[in-house]
């Protein structure tokens, strides 16, 4: 069974965002996102200060297997990247909501945090899968 | 619609996560690809092969058919058991299938040919045995395990029936042989030792277990993937197809020119290429910036054009990303490679990676 903590939110692509309640959000992929990639071999991750629309393609991810985008949950400037994971991008495996985060970015758009999943629904979202 | 292995309820049991290959529900990993090709590289791994095709020909005529249909020459096997690499060429020289063919007596092959293009393979096989004597038989009451790894024949060796063990035991490198319903060859696609197990569909299951329990580990395509390409050996589909020929494919030391009488299959197309002289060729390539090769993405090389990679991915055991690339003949021993608009830089050698565990 995947973890899904209950504070953050969701997208379909299998995004999640933590409000930092700053005007800020960190953003990752989930535990269900992880295990369907495999072991992660690269990340490639925006420049910061990089402004982005919810749903442009941010980063990508790479298993053994293939390369896959991560979208932006929500609009806004990218104001910091997870360096960490350069070197170790099966940190993403290991801890998908922790020390595996990809980016934190300021809000431009507040309002569609609004938009995405709860845990609840996201968890009904991939048992459909 | 899917087929399955008679081995599908194992790799459900053994915790495999399906996916579809070539018409097939195969296990792509039993949780980790990256455990599963260290597993093979350093003790013993084991895979379901049974989606393969297993074909037997007989006969009189079967060597002049063989040494008709195939661009390697069956007349090298002499001995008993020993096997064959080669391709099985179109008129025009292209790849239709590459295959492993085992010579048991002279009126007896056992040939080994890829799931994805079996039904091509069959018919153009039935085709071109017009006018020679010999039986073609598609053997699919037979399921197959590979087990691979240093520690994969003594641990296999454990698993054997009793009556099997010592023919097994016996077999010299690249070399099969035949013990009643089962067949044990000391071949692979991973680089490493092991052994080819070729039995009865019904006895595959139980077999699987007592593998299991002398330590293999069940391991899944995705390693299979990254355990060929570190062993620089070719997936057809990809690295050959049916509009390339072997000379620009690495495969060149696979085709037997001599005896020049011998007429095969495709022989004269490419003896027109490579009297012309070919102007490409198949190389390794190791990226040397960070970013993952991956199948089909542009090779820039300096002064003599570009190329592209036909197959890529990151090396567990390099911890690095290498490839499969198609570049000029003229290419040294640096390139470019196109990633998501960037140019990053790559390493051109020779398509061997890693050998019996080690890098080369």
């Amino acid at each position: 069974m995947s973890e899904i903590p209950s504070e953050l939110k969701y997208t379909k692509s299998h995004e999640w965002v933590r409000d930092e309640d700053d005007g800020s959000v960190t953003i990752g992929i989930t535990d269900h996102a992880q295990e369907l990639l495999g072991d992660l071999v690269f990340v490639e991750l925006p420049d910061v200060g990089t402004e982005m629309l919810a749903e442009d393609a941010a980063c990508v991810v790479e298993s053994v297997k293939a390369a896959s985008d991560v979208y932006m949950p929500v609009s806004g400037e990218v104001i910091e990247v997870n360096d960490l994971l350069a070197d170790a991008p099966e940190t993403i495996n290991d801890s998908p909501y922790d020390d595996g985060w990809l980016i934190k970015v300021k809000l431009s758009t507040p309002d569609e945090l609004e938009d995405l999943m709860d845990a609840d629904t996201y968890d009904a979202e991939i048992a459909e899968d | 619609m899917s087929q399955k292995t008679v081995l599908y309820d194992k790799h459900v049991e053994y915790g495999g996560k399906l996916v579809d290959f070539a018409g097939w529900q195969m296990p792509v990993n039993y949780g980790s690809q990256m455990d599963e090709h260290h597993q093979v590289r350093n003790d013993a791994g084991m895979f379901d092969v049974s989606h393969m095709t297993v074909v037997d020909l007989s006969g009189e005529g079967v060597k002049a058919f063989l040494q008709y249909l195939l661009a390697n020459d069956v007349d090298k096997l002499k001995q008993q058991g020993k096997a064959l690499y080669s391709c099985m060429l179109n008129h025009d020289g292209g790849v239709i299938d590459d295959l492993i063919v085992y010579y048991m007596n002279d009126s007896w092959y056992r040939m080994v040919v890829n799931a994805a293009t079996r039904d091509k393979d069959l018919a153009w096989i039935d085709e071109q045995s017009a006018g020679y004597e010999v039986e073609i038989n598609e053997r699919p009451d037979l399921a197959m395990i590979a087990v691979q790894g240093p520690h994969a024949r003594e641990k296999a060796i454990e698993a054997l029936p009793v009556d099997v063990v010592e023919a097994a035991s016996e077999l010299d490198r690249f070399f099969g042989c035949d013990c009643g319903e089962w067949f044990v060859g000391r071949t692979g696609y991973t680089g490493e030792d092991g052994f080819e197990i070729m039995l009865p569909d019904t006895e595959a299951p139980a077999f699987w277990d007592r593998l299991a329990e002398a330590g293999v580990k069940p391991c899944g395509l995705g390693a299979r993937d990254t355990l060929r390409l570190e062993a620089g050996m070719n997936l057809y589909g990809s690295d050959m197809t049916e509009t390339t020929s072997p000379l620009i494919s690495g495969l060149g030391w696979t085709i037997a020119w001599e005896p020049a009488e011998r007429d095969f299959i495709g022989r004269a197309t490419l003896q027109k290429e490579r009297d012309k002289g070919v102007t490409q060729k198949l190389v390794g390539l190791v990226l040397e910036d960070k970013g993952i090769l991956r199948g089909h993405q542009k090779v820039v090389v300096e002064n003599s054009g570009e190329g592209e990679t036909t197959s890529g991915s990151f090396s567990p055991t390099l911890k690095q990303s290498i490839a499969f690339a198609r570049v000029p003949k003229q290419a040294g021993d640096h390139c470019q490679v196109e990633i998501r608009g960037k140019l990053l830089n790559a390493r051109i050698v020779k398509p061997v990676f890693v050998r019996d565990g080690k890098p080369v």
